[in-house]
């Protein structure tokens, strides 16, 4: 993999949060990995030779997803002190895998189970000019 | 080895929070209670398996408890320490090769959230940074993901917990002993939607300790006989669902480590899941009460919906279900929560449940712990 891409974000320059996860295509995709005996696909691509990169669909359906309403320990988390609570679930890429992933752009009522989506990437730190950008899915055309 | 495993001795430190005792002393005072309880000597004990997740080698207890010499090995095996203990426990009597034997889990956790690191589960650096070790968050995704499939609504979830905390109130060795009417917990503070802060249990200190016997050695000893008429321990099976995945696989969750563990358990004590009169199961959050319930073979997915409404697993029901409260009301001590249920079953077989005794004199009963990622201990007693 490249080392980890400067993004032109909005503006400001921003890196992924780390290698190997997006392509460096505008708009991206995340990088699974694809089993090379079973076939299987994962996310992340795990290291070693069992699994090749494998660039994923850019757009799914929502299968699950939750709130999170408090800021988590750090560590682990590296993001802001400020909180505001956040939506996650998981998106199911068809005939792929299903992959765990902050939801953007949607108000949390809106959310549905099944609804249409489509990749992005956000700043883990919204505030910060340097922050890094973590992937998200947001409602089909919501860039538009 | 012929006949059964038998629970002789049992003990428990009273769940919750006990400032200025360490979790080992709070194992350590279980397994005197549970000497007291069968009648023997703590030099008369062959061996022992210990459970601890952060609370220190439960072998280092020997120093408290006499230098005996004793056999004592330690298990360390996420939320299934305490089953896992047991499992190796009643393995050692029956090989033939001991007939009095140990199992003693204890915790003490720090306040809050569990505080996981993903160097701990194979995980890449990022996914903590980016906020994703929570294991709440998986909670709540998995039951928003089962609500859907099988229809059940927030109010049978709330139903869970309401029934937890009224429970609670007879078991001495409970920490959440107040009612909470069913208002409060559907309104109280989301931590991760739809769970509220009732519908989640918290880490908390604890310590619980069984003497197991050969059935021999039961009969010299006199206590009642509580048989250990099985107990498998299960890892997850592939299109499992587990807590701290970055993807899963399509028709994932549909798959469990309990379910293999469940059907182990019943083909092994020649009964079916009918049969059981009071079952203890695993219920971090509320949710995960419900989807046990299905996944251990007492209702199909979905019917936790009329089984809740109707009361169904009450202790006056027709399957009571986590009777002094569960992890909900008592709190997770990790090391120690799996033998609190078989602790409160064999209350149960005994008769000796007081205000939360399950009427009609129950002759079996059922545990079921879960934890990360994907491992499953389940037994089952028979008095």
């Amino acid at each position: 993999m490249s080392a980890a891409l400067v993004r032109d974000g909005t503006g400001a320059m921003m890196r992924d949060i780390a290698e190997g996860l997006f392509t460096a295509e505008n708009p991206p995709r995340l990088i699974g990995g694809r089993d090379k005996e079973s076939g299987r696909i994962v996310f992340p691509c795990p290291p070693g030779d069992r699994f090749e990169p494998f660039p994923l669909s850019r757009t799914g359906k929502l299968w699950s997803y939750t709130i999170q309403r408090f800021r988590p320990k750090s560590p682990p988390y590296a993001g802001p002190e400020a909180f505001r609570p956040w939506a996650v679930g998981y998106v199911e890429l068809p005939g792929e895998v299903i992959v765990e992933s902050r939801l953007a752009n949607v108000e949390f009522e809106d959310i549905r189970i099944g609804m249409d989506l489509e990749l992005t990437l956000v700043p883990l730190n919204p505030e910060a000019a340097d922050s890094v950008l973590v992937h998200a899915f947001q409602p089909a055309g919501a860039s538009a | 080895m012929s006949g059964d495993v038998c629970i002789v001795g049992i003990g428990i430190h009273p769940f919750g929070r006990t400032d200025g005792v360490s979790g080992l002393d709070q194992g350590v005072f279980a397994v005197r209670q549970a000497l007291a309880d069968a009648g023997v000597e703590w030099s008369d004990v062959q061996f022992a398996y210990g459970g601890s997740d952060a609370a220190g080698n439960p072998d280092t207890m020997v120093e408290r408890l006499g230098l005996t010499g004793v056999q004592f090995i330690n298990v360390r095996n996420g939320c299934a320490a305490g089953g896992s203990a047991l499992f190796s426990a009643q393995m050692a009597i029956k090989s033939g090769e001991f007939e009095l034997g140990l199992a003693v889990g204890f915790d003490k956790h720090p306040r809050g959230a569990f505080n996981a690191l993903p160097s701990e589960y194979n995980l890449p650096d990022w996914y903590g940074d980016a906020g994703y070790m929570v294991t709440t968050q998986f909670f709540a995704n998995k039951i928003t993901r089962y609500m859907h499939e099988h229809g059940i609504s927030r109010t049978t979830l709330g139903r869970v917990a309401e029934k937890a905390f009224r429970n609670a109130v007879h078991a001495d060795h409970a920490w959440r002993r107040e009612p909470v009417a069913l208002e409060e917990i559907l309104e109280g503070a989301m931590v991760s939607d739809p769970y509220s802060k009732y519908m989640f249990c918290s880490p908390a200190e604890g310590g619980v300790a069984l003497i197991l016997a050969s059935e021999k050695k039961a009969r010299e000893l006199g206590r009642p006989m509580i048989r250990l008429k099985a107990a498998a321990m299960r890892t997850r099976p592939p299109k499992s669902f587990e807590v701290f995945a970055p993807s899963i696989d399509i028709g994932g969750g549909t798959a469990t480590a309990t379910q293999i563990a469940s059907a182990d358990a019943f083909r092994m004590a020649g009964i079916g899941p009918e049969d059981i009169k009071v079952a203890q199961l695993q219920d971090t959050e509320c949710g995960a009460e419900i989807m046990h319930m299905a996944e251990n073979g007492f209702c199909k997915n979905g019917e936790q919906e009329a089984w809740l409404a109707e009361g169904r697993t009450e202790i006056g029901g027709a399957l009571p279900v986590n009777t002094d409260g569960g992890c909900l009301a008592c709190g997770e001590p990790i090391g120690a929560s799996g033998l609190r249920q078989v602790y409160e079953n064999v209350v149960q077989l005994r008769g000796d449940g007081g205000g939360r005794q399950v009427p009609g004199d129950p002759k079996t009963a059922y545990s079921h712990v879960y934890g990360a990622p994907g491992v499953s201990a389940v037994t089952i007693l028979e008095r």
